[in-house]
């Protein structure tokens, strides 16, 4: 039996939702909220919520308390004790604990960056199929049967005929009242997914930078999940080697090496090459560097990769340019320059973790 | 559920053991429930069924949050009703259930026999469904987000309500009724009586008729002031006045039976769990435990005593209170010539075997609520003896440190605390303010300032009923100001 209280408690998460959108924006460039990710959990710290009230303000209340210590020994309050009319003053000093599916997190973010649902690309993907019950139909098993509607049915049709007394309401349903819940079915597509993530780890990407690149990729990866069901995701790090790497690897190792970003292209040609044909995968390919590559001749060879090779595979190619205090941050011009009309190369630049909101909404905002 | 044979048994022979102590209680049915649904009815305040909103829900999340995560448990919870209504959970192990039923005994006792329960609604099980039928039914009617948006505006006052009034004689009719012109045709000038025409200027002379007459008419001209007496059930003030639908105060009506229902258990806390706690120690230690058990007992009596340096637990101060008061009465520590004493070793060792205190810890458990509790037998001694001391926020390295064990300084905050629940007072003592329908409200100050912020949607929230401005007079960096909200702005206006 659901609980009576389920009602309220859905309202309550309701309400949260509404105050999670509302501040989606900080909640999206800020990191713990990776730290707290569960399988398909996330657990987001939400002020409580309070109805308001005449109260005494700040801190200035004190109380009583009982143990050792002399005057001027700092005490360890724990919580907010009742009974002492104490309440936070700062909001977010009492916060709840929500946990919210990676789905629904997912929803927000669609909901307040205004992001189109994918269309995934050829028409070769894998459909699935699933029933819903969702008609009402004359015949059907009996195990189907909907008596509600076959006793309204029956009464609709006692009353017109007039064989219905109030003062003695028998209904009888007769063969043809019957109705049965039907069902239809459904095709979903199933289509799958790639993201191949590539990030630059020379001695110029400090600590900072990878931690946008870990939020980015975290909301990235939160938004294609919930697109497709099946989404596999690759690592490579580079530096004047590329190298594919799990993902544990790929957020934490600094290298020292100049930057040569050809040869994490090539790797992800390679990967495609090896694992995922084009006609069946969406390819995602996401690269995050500080911009400041090793010559003009690597530039060049890189955007030969991308004409030939990568883009013509994949439905995004996604180039972020965090900003370091080392690199000349050259890259991402020398791409505009060549690609301009290219819909499927996506460039955004990163200065700082408020920067993040709008490169997501970059990326993802075509619907490819 | 029911009990089960076994613990309906171990029932009995508790419930025996609690009348042989003298306990007197309502007949008390105990239901075996499992942890989710006890959640579920601690968030609803001990009840079945309420209302529905999602403070509820609110409240069930974070106590079944705090349950998975083996933070905290519920182990007892009671509805002051006749019968009263108390749940074990199915989890707890027979010691556990043993103490809770103990506890629940005094609980009982203390619900149907302390003063300050006398006035509550004893068959509020049923009150507090009706209530939830009633509000279900206006959310049909009237629609979800109005209902609950309404009951908000309810809550975030249900707290102006004052817990003295259900003792003091009520006048006829349960709301204050608006105030019907009708005086000013009574107001025609005393005539005397003449018996001749011819006298009657001299017996009233047109003058002073006219004089009086004018008079009357300035007084009259003079605004009344309505209430004519501040009042501080501002609920009960504004279902009488304020314009509101019926449903709305109904709903507004509802909010205010349940706070007063609500209140004395406020009032009495630390007397209440002191006495329950009191009671289970009793009776387990003297008449239930067998060997076995001890360790058990132990273990959960002292987690429920436990304190911390910033939080004073109402049940352990209320046990070592009453069994203080048992004492001392015992020994006859206590009148005249106690008091005068002033050398510590006699005072100490003082004996007088009066053998009172059993009948007295009784009394005051029938006589007294929290505050009076402390001001009557808070001791410089007790509090020596339990290491109390008031701490207060250090803004200098944002700490809360101790800052006085001084028995009076102790006693002076414990009673500010407890005193309206350490809430402010509010009282209303305008409803014609600048003669245009305001509202005004006076927080009487009692040397700290409101939280601004939420005083300010609380006026909002007044504003909401009232659908006139409001006004709240109260002191912010000592100086008198006027929070004023208009319905789209609020102002600060300073006072003189």
């Amino acid at each position: 039996m659901v609980k009576r209280i389920e009602k309220d408690r859905s309202r309550f998460r309701q309400i949260l939702r509404g105050q999670i959108k509302k501040e989606l924006r900080k909640y999206i460039t800020r990191g713990e909220m990776i730290g707290k990710k569960g399988k398909d959990l996330v657990s987001i710290p939400v002020p409580q919520i309070n109805l308001p009230r005449f109260r005494y303000g700040g801190k200035n209340t004190g109380g009583v308390g009982q143990g050792e210590g002399d005057i001027g020994t700092p005490i360890g309050r724990d919580g907010d004790d009742e009974g002492s009319g104490q309440a936070g003053e700062a909001p977010g000093e009492h916060l709840l604990e929500v946990d919210v599916s990676l789905e629904e997190l997912a929803q927000l973010l669609g909901e307040e960056l205004e992001l189109p649902n994918i269309s995934p690309k050829g028409k070769k993907n894998i459909i699935s199929e699933k029933d819903r019950y969702t008609g009402i139909a004359k015949s059907g098993p009996e195990s189907l049967r909907h008596f509600k509607r076959t006793y309204k049915q029956a009464l609709k049709r006692q009353i017109i005929s007039g064989t219905y007394d109030p003062e003695d309401p028998i209904i009888v349903p007769y063969r043809e009242d019957r109705r049965y819940r039907t069902w239809k079915t459904v095709s979903l597509p199933e289509a799958s997914a790639v993201i191949i993530y590539m990030m630059d780890v020379s001695g110029s990407m400090g600590e900072e930078q990878k931690e946008i690149v870990r939020i980015e990729s975290f909301w990235i990866d939160t938004w294609l999940h919930y697109q497709y069901k099946n989404l596999a995701t690759r690592y490579i790090i580079h530096d004047a080697v590329a190298r594919e790497v799990d993902e544990q690897t790929f957020y934490h190792t600094r290298e020292s090496g100049g930057t040569i970003i050809s040869s994490a292209y090539k790797l992800a040609g390679k990967i495609i090459d090896a694992n995922y044909t084009p006609a069946d995968w969406n390819i995602y390919l996401m690269h995050f560097s500080d911009g400041d590559n090793w010559g003009e001749i690597d530039t060049d060879e890189c955007i030969s990769i991308l004409e030939n090779k990568l883009l013509p595979v994949a439905n995004l190619f996604c180039y972020g340019q965090v900003e370091s205090p080392y690199g000349s941050g050259q890259f991402i011009r020398d791409l505009e320059d060549y690609f301009e009309a290219e819909e499927k190369l996506i460039l955004s630049e990163i200065p700082d973790k408020e920067a993040i909101y709008k490169s997501i909404k970059e990326f993802l905002g075509k619907g490819k | 559920m029911s009990l089960t044979p076994d613990l309906s048994a171990i029932n009995d022979e508790i419930r025996g053991y609690a009348r042989e102590y003298g306990l007197d209680f309502y007949e008390t049915i105990f239901e075996m429930i499992e942890y989710d649904e006890l959640n579920e009815i601690a968030s609803l305040g001990g009840f079945p069924t309420r209302y529905p909103h999602w403070r509820f829900g609110m409240e069930y999340e974070e106590l079944s949050k705090s349950y998975s995560y083996g933070l905290s448990k519920i182990y007892e919870m009671v509805i002051n009703n006749d019968p009263c209504y108390a749940y074990l959970m199915r989890c707890n192990n027979l010691v556990d259930q043993k103490l809770v039923m103990a506890h629940v005994y005094a609980h009982c006792d203390f619900f149907k026999n302390n003063l300050w329960f006398a006035k509550t609604n004893r068959k509020m099980m049923d009150e507090i469904a009706n209530h939830a039928t009633r509000v279900r039914r206006y959310v049909e009617q009237y629609g979800e987000d109005r209902v609950e948006n309404f009951i908000d505006v309810c809550l975030t006052i249900e707290n102006l309500v004052d817990p003295h009034l259900p003792f003091r004689a009520q006048p006829n009719g349960k709301h204050e009724e608006s105030q019907v012109e009708d005086e000013e045709t009574k107001q025609t000038p005393v005539r005397f009586k003449s018996e001749k025409e011819y006298l009657d200027d001299y017996i009233n002379p047109p003058e002073y008729i006219e004089k009086q007459r004018k008079k009357d008419e300035k007084k009259n001209s003079e605004r009344r002031k309505y209430p004519e007496e501040p009042k501080r059930d501002i609920l009960n003030f504004l279902i009488g006045n304020a314009p509101l639908e019926k449903w709305q105060r109904d709903v507004l009506d509802i909010v205010r039976e349940e706070a007063y229902y609500f209140s004395p258990q406020g009032q009495t806390k630390i007397m209440n769990e002191g006495w329950a706690s009191y009671w289970h120690s009793k009776i387990m230690t003297t008449r239930v435990l067998n060997d076995s058990e001890v360790i058990d007992y132990a273990d959960h009596h002292s987690g429920t005593m436990a304190t911390g340096p910033g939080r004073l637990n109402p049940y352990k101060l209320g046990i070592e209170l009453f069994r203080d008061i048992e004492d001392r009465w015992n020994r006859g520590k206590f009148g005249k010539e106690y008091e005068e004493c002033d050398d510590y070793a006699t005072k100490k060792n003082w004996d007088k075997p009066l053998g009172l205190g059993r009948q007295k810890i009784f009394e005051v458990r029938k006589l007294y609520n929290d505050v009076m509790f402390i001001d009557a037998f808070l001791t410089p001694e007790f509090c020596r003896e339990h290491k109390m001391f008031v701490y207060d926020y250090n803004e200098r390295n944002g700490l809360y440190e101790i800052s006085d064990r001084e028995f009076k300084a102790i006693k002076q905050k414990l009673l500010f605390l407890l005193t309206n629940f350490g809430q402010p007072f509010i009282y209303v003592e305008d409803s014609n303010y600048r003669n245009r329908g305001e509202l005004y409200l006076r927080h009487q100050y009692e040397g700290i300032d409101l939280k601004l912020d939420e005083a300010r949607d609380t006026l909002k929230a007044i504003h909401a009923i009232w659908s006139r401005p409001v006004n709240l007079e109260t002191l912010v960096d000592e100086n008198k100001v006027l929070l004023a909200f208009d319905g789209t702005e609020h102002k600060e206006i300073a006072l003189k």
